[in-house]
């Protein structure tokens, strides 16, 4: 059950022209400026709009062809959209709203909301039923949008900004119950994401779409070394850690650590921006709490600013004026003191 | 006085609601003469002012047709009128009675009864009896139009019990329903006969009931000599004449 | 003097709100006065205007259930697009909003008396004739009506937004299925607010109706014909029966205000 298209449409402005591929139990994050075409080519996927070349294919099947004339609309492909702003029927409540999958397919009513009630005690809302949309909290409606296009049985999931529409409080919370049930989905997902952090949080690979064309494509870590586009080292100019965190330190995943000023305990993501790393010639006096040494293994230049790249005990990306580049000799190879402040790295749950 | 502003308040309604009834409020100029006439003398009265105007420089007659009851509630509610030409004898007599003719009516033309069909008759309709043949569609007016009270009258006489499948409004509307085909036959006055795809049937003399025509000048008459004029000159010999060549019974 | 100065403001602004009030307030206030209060009720209560009045609730609920019938799907249709086709049937179909009543009953007898394009077929072979009967005052006031019930309607379906359905695309739902869960639920305001439009334009309907199906008591009589034939006669009576129309029909739609017109 493979995901794989390889498609141009154009729609006004944009000429969207993309092709890539999914695996079952695969996420790809789709993310992009605005206009880029993201939405557009979740569109596309779920049939609400026509492509001009290639095809959309999944699980060998050809869902649009428009060489061979072929067109599967919507209602026959079992694409599952959770859309932006969540577009739950307004007049239904969240059971009937979730129930109306299985209604449209031929389910009766009473073996079609057994089926949703459970569906929404998974998203923790059983006791939401009756709730009209309007009703809902954005987390809460996104999540009913979401047992609403799970309970439908889809073969293929698209998540179009699924936590934009939801506050920063309840963000977390949401992201991390996302990943559970994107987890538990076993056909192909693809979303499209808000940001570096979400995409880190949601996704296995990572698609940078600019101007209806992938302009990098790979895992979120091989994106980050190797930002090809000025956008796309802005959007993953901070640094991403996944790790665990015990009495205040951070082990990351490739076993470095870093003193962290959090109360979170367990797993964790957390982010650290290039311009908060300080580099030293001499090591640093006075007590940063993380103070280490570590080799320059790349220099890039990124506009007006300077891209180092760090290995040593925890693998970072700093960013630095030209001059300081000059002032601290800085090239590949030259070994430099990082200092950085516990209270600069943000600590989120994963 | 208050009940003045009332009827003609009355008025306006009735013709925001029907706009049947055209702007007839708001005295006209000096020399024009507005006429009530009722709507079967449309065509002669037509002619005949002209006729007048011709012959009197300076004069203009404003002619106001409408069926005779509207006539007359229009005249009830304040209508500026010089002079009223009824098609019977009863709305004329609720004129004089509410004191507003300046002068005795004068009677100035009959006009007979017929029946009016398709024209080449195709139910061959010869007289009253043959309207109540089954399956046909006849009509007349309304009891409270004049040309509907006579047809009632003239059934009466003839001892036909006939069912009118709607009370029309107008003698104009019976005709044009015959003309359409929707109605086999109704009752209207001769002299509506005239127009095309319609032709008449004669009812038995001793059935026949004649509307009376009476004209009269009325107290609200601006200028009163030229309505007094007019008058004269629709009672006179060349007004006759007109109307006798329009098909109506000169006295 | 500030203050002054405001309350005149305020009175400026107010005065054609007056003005305007006091245009449509009056003739009913002249119908107030000139009403016959000692014989209101035992003119009102006679049985032919008993009988117009129960002709016109019958024919005008008749006439609003069958705007719904034949123009729900022509709104449908209508809001489905653009274009030339649609633009030039959207005309068509509103003629009788603009057309004088008497000219749309004389063109319903062209199409639908006994010598109509129609009504000629209708009477030869199946012996059926409207004019003149119930049915006739039906489809004089459906003609007249159902544009008000395809404009309003046809605005509601395009203020739909359309991504409704598309979510409901996306879950398996048919075009049918996804008409009668999502798109019509979502646009029963308009079709209400199409409903009362059409019910109280086919009440008041009168040149039409006298044209196309005459004028005869308890058959075709409604009561803005019983009103019409009672001006000539007793316009006395004419007076009761116009107040009684304004009160069946301000009473039903002042009943119908929260459930049927759509609240701000």
């Amino acid at each position: 059950m493979t995901l794989d298209v390889d498609f141009g449409l154009q729609r006004g402005e944009l000429h969207l022209d993309v092709a890539f591929a999914v695996a079952a139990g695969e996420t790809l994050a789709l993310v992009g400026p605005n206009g880029a075409g993201k939405s557009t080519c979740l569109a596309a996927l779920a049939g609400l709009l026509g492509i001009a070349r290639g095809h959309i294919t999944l699980a060998g099947e050809r869902l649009d062809d428009p060489a061979r004339r072929l067109f599967v609309p919507p209602a026959s492909r079992g694409v599952g959209v959770v859309f932006q702003e969540h577009r739950l029927f307004p007049h239904l409540g969240a059971l009937d709203n979730v129930a109306f999958g299985l209604r449209a397919r031929g389910s009766d009513r009473r073996s079609a909301r057994t089926a949703a009630r459970e569906w929404l005690r998974r998203v923790g809302l059983e006791r939401h039923a009756a709730v009209l949309p309007r009703e809902l909290s954005g987390g809460q409606a996104q999540r009913v949008a979401l047992a609403r296009a799970l309970a439908a049985a889809p073969r293929l999931l698209l998540l179009d900004e699924p936590l934009s529409a939801v506050d920063a409080s309840a963000r977390l919370l949401l992201r991390r119950e996302l990943r559970a049930h994107l987890a538990a989905f076993a056909g192909p997902r693809v979303v499209v994401a808000h940001d570096a952090l979400d995409a880190f949080a949601l996704a296995d690979r990572v698609a940078v779409l600019e101007a209806g064309r992938i302009v990098q494509a790979g895992t979120v870590a091989e994106i980050c070394e190797r930002p090809r586009s000025r956008y796309v080292a802005d959007l993953v100019g901070t640094n991403l850690l996944r790790g665990t965190v015990h009495d205040g330190v951070l082990r990351v995943g490739d076993g470095g650590t870093l003193v962290v000023s959090t109360p979170h305990e367990g797993a964790v993501i957390a982010t650290v921006h290039p311009r908060a790393i300080a580099l030293f010639r001499e090591r640093p006096s006075g007590s940063p709490r993380n103070v280490w040494s570590a080799p320059v293994v790349g220099i890039e230049v990124a506009g007006d600013r300077v891209r180092v790249q760090l290995a040593g005990q925890v693998a970072l990306v700093a960013e630095v004026t030209p001059a300081a580049v000059a002032e601290l000799g800085l090239a590949r190879s030259v070994a430099v003191w990082v200092a950085l402040k516990a209270t600069e790295i943000g600590v989120d749950p994963a | 006085m208050s009940r003045g502003v009332g009827a003609r308040l009355a008025v306006l309604v009735a013709a925001g609601a029907f706009g049947a009834l055209g702007g007839c409020d708001g005295a006209p100029p000096a020399r024009v003469v507005r006429v009530f006439a009722a709507a079967s003398l449309s065509a002669p009265f037509t002619a005949l002012a002209a006729e007048f105007e011709r012959s009197h420089p300076g004069a203009t007659i404003e002619l106001h047709f409408a069926g005779t009851p509207q006539l007359v509630l229009q005249l009830r509610e304040g209508a500026q009128a010089s002079v009223f030409a009824a098609a019977d004898e009863v709305s004329m007599q609720r004129v004089v009675a509410a004191g507003q003719a300046a002068a005795a009516p004068s009677t100035f033309a009959h006009n007979r009864l017929a029946i009016v069909v398709p024209a080449d008759n195709p139910q061959a309709i010869a007289g009253l009896a043959d309207l109540v043949r089954p399956g046909l569609r006849v009509a007349l007016c309304g009891p409270e139009v004049p040309a509907g009270r006579y047809a009632r009258e003239a059934l009466a006489r003839a001892g036909v019990a006939l069912h009118s499948v709607s009370d029309e409004p107008s003698v104009t509307a019976v005709v044009a329903k015959v003309q359409l085909g929707e109605l086999d036959a109704g009752i209207v006055y001769r002299t509506d006969t005239t127009v095309g795809g319609v032709t008449a049937v004669d009812l038995d003399p001793a059935q026949g009931v004649t509307a009376t025509y009476t004209i009269v000048p009325l107290v609200t008459a601006r200028p009163p000599d030229v309505a007094a004029a007019f008058v004269a000159f629709v009672v006179s010999p060349a007004g006759q004449r007109l109307l006798a060549a329009h098909g109506f019974v000169v006295p | 003097m500030n203050a002054r100065r405001r309350d005149l403001a305020a009175l400026a602004t107010l005065l054609p709100v007056v003005v305007a009030t006091a245009f449509f307030v009056l003739p009913l206030l002249g119908l107030l006065l000139r009403a016959p209060w000692s014989r209101f009720l035992e003119q009102a209560g006679s049985p032919a205007v008993l009988d117009a009045l129960w002709l016109s609730l019958l024919c005008s609920t008749s006439a609003a259930a069958c705007s719904l019938l034949l123009g729900l799907p022509l709104a449908v249709w209508l809001a489905g697009g653009q274009g030339a086709v649609r633009a030039v049937v959207r005309v068509l179909v509103t003629l009788p909003m603009v057309l004088p009543p008497v000219v749309g009953g004389i063109a319903l007898l062209v199409a639908y008396g006994r010598n109509g394009i129609v009504g000629g077929p209708l009477a030869r072979w199946l012996d059926v004739a409207l004019p003149f009967t119930t049915a006739g005052v039906v489809l004089a006031a459906t003609y007249v009506s159902t544009p008000f019930f395809v404009l309003t309607v046809e605005a509601g379906l395009r203020s739909v937004d359309r991504r409704y359905a598309d979510a409901a695309a996306t879950l398996g739902a048919g075009p049918w299925h996804t008409f009668g869960r999502v798109t019509l639920p979502l646009v029963l305001p308009s079709l209400r607010a199409g409903l009362v439009v059409a019910w109280a334009r086919a009440l008041g309907e009168f040149g039409a109706t006298i044209t196309f199906a005459g004028n005869l008591a308890g058959h075709t009589r409604t009561l803005p014909l019983a009103v019409y034939v009672a001006l000539e006669s007793q316009p006395e009576a004419a007076v009761v029966t116009s107040l009684l129309l304004v009160v069946v029909s301000v009473g039903l739609l002042f009943l119908l205000r929260h459930r049927w017109w759509p609240s701000r």
